[in-house]
């Protein structure tokens, strides 16, 4: 096109790019897709779409058995499979009027902490192959699948366990899985002094996450962000200890919050850290967990054999590795739920996105969407 | 090496039965393929190399399997396979750049190699403008990347092919600057004279020279593993960012070219790393002990494994703060290196 001689430098005409980031890019974390508008490298603005991965659970939940939601739950947040299932199962207990045995609480506890930390060592993984670190993913999936062995043995299953029912667990653990899980921990604590000093203060770690993708506490609060990221911003607040269920009440922990230690209170390296710090809590609880775990029953006894909760409805919230996860339940007295509808806590990170991603470089971006950790199995259900 | 040359030329009745041109395009054919051969050598060793260091860093094994012991034969299998693709062109890409652009890439790299000498005397071409040539011939890569970026007719290659042409070209001034230091000690261009001028033990090194040339050295390392696009600089080919960054839509043989220029380009900025700072060939002894190609590949190996290992351990930088170490960091730091060292040559003349 022929130069017209009349143009001056000011009169160029420039146009803002629309990039298409997903469903295949490799740190969209599973099939997220990110339409963002971009001047160069700036961020302009992002538009989350999701639903690549609805598998209708919360419709298919209506035609099956109370118990048969379970394995739907697991492939949810898959990598918190366990917690998924803690808050089912709570739910329809709660529903029923069915306590639960001691033993099984402990069993649950326990799952839902090891989960936990599995659950983070992903985040930390990711978070790292975000940033341009590769072997924090090797080294965080050979911890991670020590936990996954352990879940192997009591449960079968590597990654969708199926293993809490209504009124217990579907299986007893075994002195050598107590013992198991000992000698973890025992591996475990120093290994997160080695993360610390492999990942979180390497100097280009902090150069890249510190002050980037800041969440200012009011604007968490206003998305409804819960788990690290409320908590990165500042905000101690953890179901665990807050609205306490099972039996978290028992024990005696921390509440990890980000304080802007390397940059703003709210910034990617805070959430981020959080979750570092919350796996050291996590070990803490376990621990207690270990020491305290009684003998006897693992699922109650009386459990009915057709569960027909009565007719009503509840809500039940409990702390994932990501955030709030809700249950709303209704029954109608019948062998299925008449409706499930899960508050998804990745759901609502996710949110806050387009707000905190305005004016920031691509890689900033990448770093916002790994430090939020979603897990899109949960946002599309 | 003409020397020798000439004396094979003249020692053989076959070749002197034929004209002199004929004899010498032959010499240039078979020399030509010596560095061809050289560099695919270095590029699959060092594929091979960073696989098994990869994989102990990470607590991995590694390739174990092919080839019998250690996985020696991963890298030829894989280039088979690349070779034996199917070479796919995106229907929208611009055809012909596209199939040049790794060409150029790999040209860029191979040019080097020729000039690099790996002993005393030890080299295909002994230029005398060895190092300019180097810094010259190194720089035409960024046109193919630039080229593939924009000839896949995809954002994120575009991407990668921008971001390679402004760190590549900034990083040119730091690596150039570093090393106009040891030059003026050297008071030569010729890559074969600066190595000779080492000779004698490790304090006649050039790092080891002067504090500013010590320094210069490390300069020149950070701006070297920038303009080769390792870790912590790998922008061009952010996966995490950029999907592949300008690679993205290359397949088969295209992207092993690209490939293969990259590693490839590991040994050459080793090497000229090794012959302008670390002594060439010459043993850290006032005696050689061992032949010079054997002390410059383990220098030079050396080397590598240290990147090696960076590349594994570090995180990415991002791109303002690539330009601002670049800009602000380097280039005044180099500069006032390169002052240092004329007033030390000032101060303590012949020396």
């Amino acid at each position: 096109m022929p130069i017209d001689p009349t143009t001056r430098p000011g009169d160029f005409r420039t146009e803002e790019m629309i990039l298409n980031m997903g469903p295949q890019h490799p740190s969209t974390h599973g099939v997220l897709r990110l339409e963002v508008t971009t001047d160069g490298e700036v961020v302009a603005a992002v538009r989350p779409f999701m639903g690549y991965l609805h598998r209708c659970f919360e419709k298919h939940s209506e035609h099956v058995s109370w118990t048969g939601v379970i394995p739907y739950t697991d492939r949810m947040d898959y990598l918190a499979a366990m917690n998924n299932n803690h808050g089912y199962v709570i739910a329809v207990e709660r529903l029923l009027g069915l306590e639960v045995p001691e033993r099984a609480e402990y069993i649950r506890v326990i799952m839902a902490e090891l989960n936990r930390i599995a659950s983070h060592l992903v985040a930390f993984g990711t978070f790292g192959n975000d940033i341009g670190a590769v072997t924090p993913l090797v080294w965080s999936f050979r911890d991670r699948e020590l936990i996954l062995d352990i879940f192997e043995k009591a449960c079968g299953a590597r990654l969708t366990y199926n293993y809490y029912r209504i009124g217990g667990m579907s299986g007893d653990l075994t002195p050598d899985m107590l013992e198991d899980v000992r000698k973890f921990l025992d591996y475990f604590e120093p290994r997160l002094k080695e993360y610390d000093d492999l990942l979180s203060y390497n100097k280009i770690f902090l150069e890249r996450c510190a002050g980037v993708g800041v969440i200012p506490l009011n604007m968490a609060v206003n998305y409804g962000l819960t788990g690290p990221a409320l908590r990165g911003s500042g905000m101690r607040w953890d179901l665990r200890r807050d609205d306490p269920y099972s039996i978290y009440d028992r024990f005696d922990f921390d509440i990890p919050v980000g304080e802007g230690r390397k940059g703003e209170i709210g910034d990617c390296w805070d959430r981020y850290m959080v979750r570092m710090w919350e796996m050291a809590e996590s070990v803490k609880i376990l621990r207690q967990c270990l020491a305290q775990i009684p003998e006897g029953e693992y699922m109650h006894p009386k459990t009915p054999k057709s569960i027909k909760p009565p007719k009503g409805e509840i809500y039940v919230r409990v702390e994932n590795p990501r955030g709030e996860l809700g249950y709303y339940l209704i029954s109608e007295g019948k062998t299925s739920p008449f409706r499930v509808k899960v508050r998804s806590c990745c759901f609502t990170n996710l949110a806050v996105t387009p707000a905190i991603s305005q004016g920031v470089m691509i890689a900033d971006l990448v770093a916002i969407i790994g430090s939020l950790d979603i897990v899109l199995g949960e946002i599309d259900r | 090496m003409k020397e020798w040359v000439d004396g094979l030329v003249e020692g053989s009745s076959l070749l002197q039965s034929l004209p002199i041109e004929v004899s010498y395009f032959l010499a240039m054919v078979f020399f030509s393929l010596v560095a061809v051969g050289w560099m695919a050598i270095c590029a699959l060793f060092f594929v091979w190399l960073e696989r098994k260091v990869s994989a102990r860093i990470q607590s991995r094994l590694g390739p174990v399997y092919v080839g019998g012991r250690f996985g020696w034969a991963q890298t030829p299998a894989d280039a088979l396979k690349l070779l034996m693709k199917e070479d796919l062109v995106p229907e929208s890409a611009d055809r012909l750049l596209f199939n040049i652009a790794p060409a150029i890439a790999f040209m860029a790299t191979l040019l080097t190699f020729v000039a690099i000498p790996i002993g005393n005397g030890l080299v295909i071409a002994d230029l005398d403008i060895g190092i300019f040539f180097i810094l010259a011939v190194s720089s035409l890569g960024v046109i193919g990347i630039i080229m593939g970026g924009w000839a896949s007719n995809s954002k994120w290659s575009l991407y990668g092919g921008m971001r390679a042409a402004s760190q590549i070209v900034s990083y040119e001034i730091p690596v150039a600057l570093s090393l106009i230091g040891v030059v003026m000690i050297a008071g030569t261009l010729n890559l074969v004279e600066i190595g000779r001028g080492q000779a004698g033990g490790i304090w006649n090194w050039y790092l080891f020279k002067s504090p500013f040339l010590f320094a210069a050295g490390i300069v020149y390392f950070i701006a070297a593993l920038a303009e080769v696009n390792r870790t912590p600089f790998d922008l061009p080919e952010a996966e995490s960012e950029l999907v592949s960054g300008y690679n993205t839509e290359y397949s088969g043989m295209k992207f092993a070219f690209f490939f293969l220029a990259e590693f490839a380009n590991l040994f050459v900025i080793s090497a000229v790393a090794v012959v302008m700072f670390l002594g060439a060939w010459n043993s850290f002894l006032p005696w050689q002990i061992l032949p010079g190609p054997i002390w410059f590949l383990g220098k030079v190996f050396f080397l590598v494994l240290v990147i090696m290992w960076l590349r594994w351990t570090l995180p990415r930088l991002r791109v303002d703060q690539l330009m601002h170490t670049c800009w602000k960091v380097l280039i005044p730091i180099s500069m006032v290196l390169l002052i240092g060292v004329g007033v030390q040559m000032w101060l303590f003349p012949g020396n």
